[in-house]
């Protein structure tokens, strides 16, 4: 299982990478790898769209298990990947990489209190394995 | 009876899980609640229970000993004789729904044919493998309509031409169900119940308008602008059909609708007075994973086998429990393959004869009608196989002269529709010849017919 | 065995069989003058197969054969009573005063069927402990979904606004939260505790004032009666919630517990599973509810009823009623009454003592098998079951076998697998319910496949990930079929 640093986790197991006032987001290695493969994956709004942390974004399903995907971060959406959508199985292969879902540009700084870094999301996937 | 266990298994069986008597496995039971009597009779033999039911049976009106013209939202067909030796093969009758699909191919691959069948039927992309039944159908399609729209529009423009318990069974569904509402415009005569009156209502708020083909009342309308209008303020329309009538009548997929439903019943499913039927729902491709119920996929199996499994199951209960779109989980199974058999035994041609016997006697009907004095056929716009006549008297009179002459007369509208008063609603099959046509008739008119039933 | 499986098992669909101009089916000439068809309003083609009678027949008949059904053997799938359907059952449903019957008749001309419905009604409920029945729903869920939306109706009608989280214990079927979701409340999760009851401790906790009731299942899906059962309802009731019965598990308690006894105030039966009428293939399925005195007015109608009471010279008359705040219509018609006769044959066979002897064998079958399994397949919860009881399918020495392989390689030993990942709260779940209609011979055949497939897990571990191989079919690429939809031919 990969594990990238310099990223923040979710409990969701959603990733943030911040730079600048752009956050981009998607769903961890571990995630793709619980669903297994993914056979369709929608994000549901639209660049222009402003959210809140917490907000669902998207869905993604395997033939075995289906997961909504929230955002972490709070801001507008500027700009959303329709290659998930098109090509799910991006997921599985690069989850960290061209499987990002959206780009939200940030509306302040990052509440980071619910959030975990590299090293305590590790911990916490670990924590999950049987 | 059912239990094949000799004594000495018993035995056996108690010895190997170390408790004395069969009572022993209950003590998790509050022993103040345990073995209750239930007061019912002894067991009955077989024998006895078929005398029983027998006499029960007796003791109902079947439609093979009267003439009838109810119809309503269920309707008296000829069911093929080959229909009933098939669906009573155990393999088919005594399976469950196919989870393992290695050893349920024949389940399978039998809704997949039902769903292609629909959908050719309707003029749509795709079915599912069926809800219970028409109403509960239509209700399903309010749901995705939900969804379609993530809880944004709550409106479901209704039309009044949808049949009674279909509308009453959408509002118990809806009720409680996130703000969504139905409305219907009003009707002073059956003439107010159009499309046009739709065309008008259709707004921004409206996230799915829902229309009857032929409707409660048997009249026929081309949806396609009512589609237009639906569309062009980005809502959705649902058809809910006979699929009968589809042996004749242009498709709602050629119409422009969204979404198809229907109750099935009228495919080789007998009344058995009220069910089990069959909800059909069918739908334009973009809506597939908004649809809920089974869907069967085709695929291939590690031996290179084309082959069918149960497929989207990510929509389903078991999966997304209070997420789901449905809390479905069964469908009408034996009834969608009934379905299937019967629309591969008609065949092209034969679905087209039954549609086409149940349109003309319908008119003839209508028009031997219209020429006794004092009724009058309420129907201005093309119909299938269903009028509304207005009566010169209480429909419940009528009715119980003609029940005295072997005649079900139809369905009483007076009882839901107030501007219906004396207003009876007639279906004609292909199971009523010329003469039953011309006994009802001569009974309306106040004479007797020549022949006993 | 043999070890190289078959190919070439593929049937052709009925749209590759048809041949334009073939016939399966012609009906009479028309008696009646025709009539013109509306302008614009028929079809241009109707693609449907063109088939003879033959060919239909053929072609069903070779598809019935890739199935495997409970006339073709053991059927151990857990939760949903695979109990041998009586044939008596068939054929009296399909008596011509019962099939060929109009659901708008007069009453009058349908009193067999409206008394078949009574007396069904009153069978119910004498085995429910319940005061009022409604025979409408279509099947298990649609009855979960009458009887929580009967508990929103009550609530209503109390001016109980604020209750609107429905308790589910996290060992629950899936369609309880989805019911509960469907009927407007919010779905708060219960944990099971270590000995498979519901948590007490934690069920006080969310106990309150927002409480609307608790969805159980008991049996629960473990196949273990809750030993506190009476505690939780009675715990639920005091937070002035209502406690709804999932009937799914009912073949343990016939005779055994009434629910109405032990507190429950709605509940379900699944016709399909307790009363021995066919699955179908996945429906259609009958989902009565039963409930208790204060609820009778908001169950879904109508209901079956007296509506003249006997005279000397006259039966009684029975007809159909609305209960008058009822939650509501929840279909077309009355139910599923082709499939209310065969529950009502099997009833009035059973009869009193046939009734309990159901829930006696059914659990004394499960727990000969689970003693027997036990000693080779791990058993989370080791307390006596009732109806049904759920093993890990992990085995110690075959580390990189799973639940899935050991279901599969079943039905190389013709046996049905029982069902897999089920309920979520256990590992690797195999959930096995034998029924009261097996016998110890039937069940002795299937332990000694489940030992040698523990034993070939260690040995030839690879011979499970193939399975089956004996079958018609191997396992399907599920994954396709989700990606690249093909939902019609």
């Amino acid at each position: 299982m990969k594990i990238e640093s310099g990223l923040l986790y979710s409990q969701n197991d959603e990733w943030v990478r911040i730079e600048g006032d752009t956050a981009t987001i998607g769903i961890t290695d571990y995630a793709q790898s619980q669903l297994s493969d993914i056979v369709f994956a929608e994000v549901s709004i639209e660049e222009g769209d402003s959210v809140e942390a917490g907000d669902c974004i998207g869905t993604v399903e395997s033939v075995k298990a289906a997961s909504d995907i929230y955002t972490p971060v709070s801001g507008t959406v500027a700009a959303v990947n329709e290659a998930v959508a098109d090509e799910p199985e991006i997921i599985n292969k690069e989850a960290f990489g061209a499987a990002w879902f959206i780009k939200v540009t940030l509306d302040g700084a990052v509440d980071e209190s619910e959030l975990m870094d590299a090293a305590a999301y590790e911990k916490y996937c670990a924590e999950r394995e049987h | 009876m059912f239990i094949p266990h000799t004594e000495s298994e018993r035995k056996e069986m108690l010895k190997a899980i170390g408790v004395e008597k069969i009572e022993d496995l209950f003590t998790a039971i509050p022993e103040q609640h345990r073995f209750p009597k239930l007061g019912m009779l002894h067991g009955m033999t077989e024998m006895e229970v078929s005398a029983q039911l027998k006499e029960m049976a007796e003791a109902n009106l079947s439609l093979s000993n009267a003439v009838s013209f109810l119809g309503a939202g269920a309707y008296y067909h000829y069911i093929p004789a080959a229909i009933d030796m098939l669906i009573s093969r155990g393999e088919f009758y005594t399976a469950y729904t196919p989870y393992q699909p290695e050893i349920s191919q024949g389940t399978l691959q039998g809704i997949f044919e039902y769903q292609s069948l629909i959908a050719r039927l309707t003029g749509m992309d795709a079915a599912n493998a069926s809800h219970y039944d028409g109403a509960t159908a239509c209700a399903e399609a309010g749901i995705l309509a939900y969804h379609q729209f993530r809880g944004k529009r709550k409106e479901i423009l209704v039309s009044p031409g949808l049949h009674p318990h279909y509308q009453s069974v959408m509002r118990t569904y809806l009720s409680d169900f996130d703000g969504m509402y139905m409305i219907s415009p009003t009707f002073n005569s059956l003439e107010d119940i159009n499309p046009q009156k739709l065309i008008d209502a259709v707004d921004e708020n409206t996230a799915m308008v829902m229309v009857q083909y032929p409707d409660f009342f048997g009249q026929v309308f081309d949806f396609t602008e009512l589609a237009e209008a639906c569309h062009a303020k980005g809502a959705l329309l649902c058809v809910c059909v006979n699929p009968i009538a589809l042996g004749l009548l242009k498709t709602p997929g050629e119409m422009g609708a969204d979404v198809v439903v229907g109750e099935g019943q009228p495919l080789g499913i007998p009344l058995n007075y009220g069910g089990p039927y069959l909800g059909i729902f069918a739908v334009k491709k973009e809506l597939i994973r908004k649809v809920s119920g089974r869907i069967v996929g085709q695929t291939v199996d590690n031996r290179g086998q084309k082959s069918y499994v149960l497929t989207l199951t990510a929509r389903e209960q078991h999966i997304r429990r209070e997420k789901a779109t449905s809390n479905i989980c069964s469908n009408q199974g034996l009834n969608a393959l009934t379905a299937a058999i019967y629309l591969s035994l008609l065949g092209k041609e034969g679905l087209k004869e039954v549609a086409s016997l149940c349109y003309n006697k319908a008119h003839y009907a209508a028009k031997k009608i219209s020429e006794l004095k004092g009724f009058e056929i309420l129907n201005k716009d093309p119909f299938f196989h269903e009028f509304v006549v207005k009566c010169p008297k209480p429909v419940e009179e009528l009715q119980e002269h003609l029940l005295e002459h072997g005649i079900l007369g139809g369905y009483d509208l007076s009882g839901s529709y107030p501007v219906f008063e004396n207003c009876l609603l007639i279906a004609v099959t292909e199971m009523n010849s010329k003469q039953d046509i011309d006994d009802l008739c001569l009974v309306l008119k106040g004479g007797h017919h020549h022949h006993e039933h | 065995m043999s070890t190289k499986p078959t190919t070439g098992n593929e049937q052709k669909t009925i749209f590759e069989l048809s041949s334009t101009g073939r016939r399966g089916m012609r009906y009479p000439k028309c008696d009646v003058p025709e009539t013109e068809l509306p302008a614009g309003l028929v079809r241009d083609e109707l693609p449907l197969p063109e088939l003879s009678e033959a060919d239909v027949v053929r072609h069903f008949t070779n598809l019935s054969e890739l199935n495997y059904s409970l006339d073709n053997g053991f059927y151990p799938l857990g939760s949903c009573t695979m109990k041998y359907n009586p044939k008596i059952d068939e054929k009296l449903s399909r008596l011509d005063g019962f099939v060929n019957v109009h659901p708008l008749q007069p009453i009058e001309t349908v009193q067999g069927s409206l008394l078949l419905m009574y007396e069904l009604q009153g069978m119910l409920q004498r085995i429910s402990g319940m005061d009022a029945c409604t025979l409408t729903p279509a099947a298990g869920a649609h009855g979960e979904f009458s009887g929580v939306k009967t508990i929103v109706a009550w609530h209503q009608a109390q001016g109980h606004d604020k209750r609107k989280i429905m308790l589910i214990p996290d060992s629950a079927h899936g369609t309880n939260p989805a019911t509960s979701a469907m009927s407007g409340l919010t779905v708060k999760p219960v944990p099971t505790d270590e000995r498979g009851n519901i948590d007490l401790e934690k069920l006080s906790a969310l106990c309150n004032d927002e409480l609307a009731g608790i969805m159980i299942t008991n049996p629960n899906t473990l196949g273990l009666f809750d030993e506190h059962i009476v505690e939780v309802n009675e715990m639920v009731h005091k937070a002035g919630g209502l406690v709804y019965g999932d009937g799914a598990n009912m073949n343990a308690l016939l005779g055994i517990a009434h629910p109405g006894d032990l507190g429950f105030d709605v509940m379900h039966f699944n016709l399909h599973k307790t009363f021995a009428t066919p699955h179908g293939g996945g429906g259609p399925g009958s989902g009565p509810i039963c409930a208790k005195a204060f609820l009778a007015e908001y169950i879904p109608g109508p209901v079956a009823c007296v509506l003249e009471e006997e005279t000397e010279e006259l039966p009684p008359l029975y007809g159909l009623k609305m209960p008058e705040e009822s939650m509501g219509q929840v279909r077309s018609f009355w139910g599923h009454f082709g499939v209310m006769i065969k529950a009502y044959v099997y009833i009035l066979m059973l009869g009193e003592e046939g009734l309990r002897r159901v829930s006696e064998y059914a659990t004394l079958n499960a727990n000969y098998m689970m003693e027997s399994l036990k000693k080779v397949y791990p058993l989370p919860f080791d307390r006596p079951c009732m109806h049904e009881f759920v093993l890990e399918g992990k085995l110690p020495n075959a580390p990189e076998v799973r639940a899935l392989d050991i279901a599969k390689r079943l039905m190389d030993y013709k046996f049905h697998p029982p069902t897999n990942y089920f309920p979520l709260i256990v590992h690797e779940a195999l959930m096995i319910e034998p029924t009261e209609s097996e016998s110890k011979q039937v069940l002795d055949e299937f332990v000694a496949a489940m030992l040698a497939i523990a034993k070939e897990a260690e040995e030839t571990p690879q011979l499970l990930h193939d399975a089956p191989l004996t079958t018609p079919f191997g396992r399907m690429d599920e994954v396709k079929a989700a990606k690249d939809l093909i939902l019609t031919a």
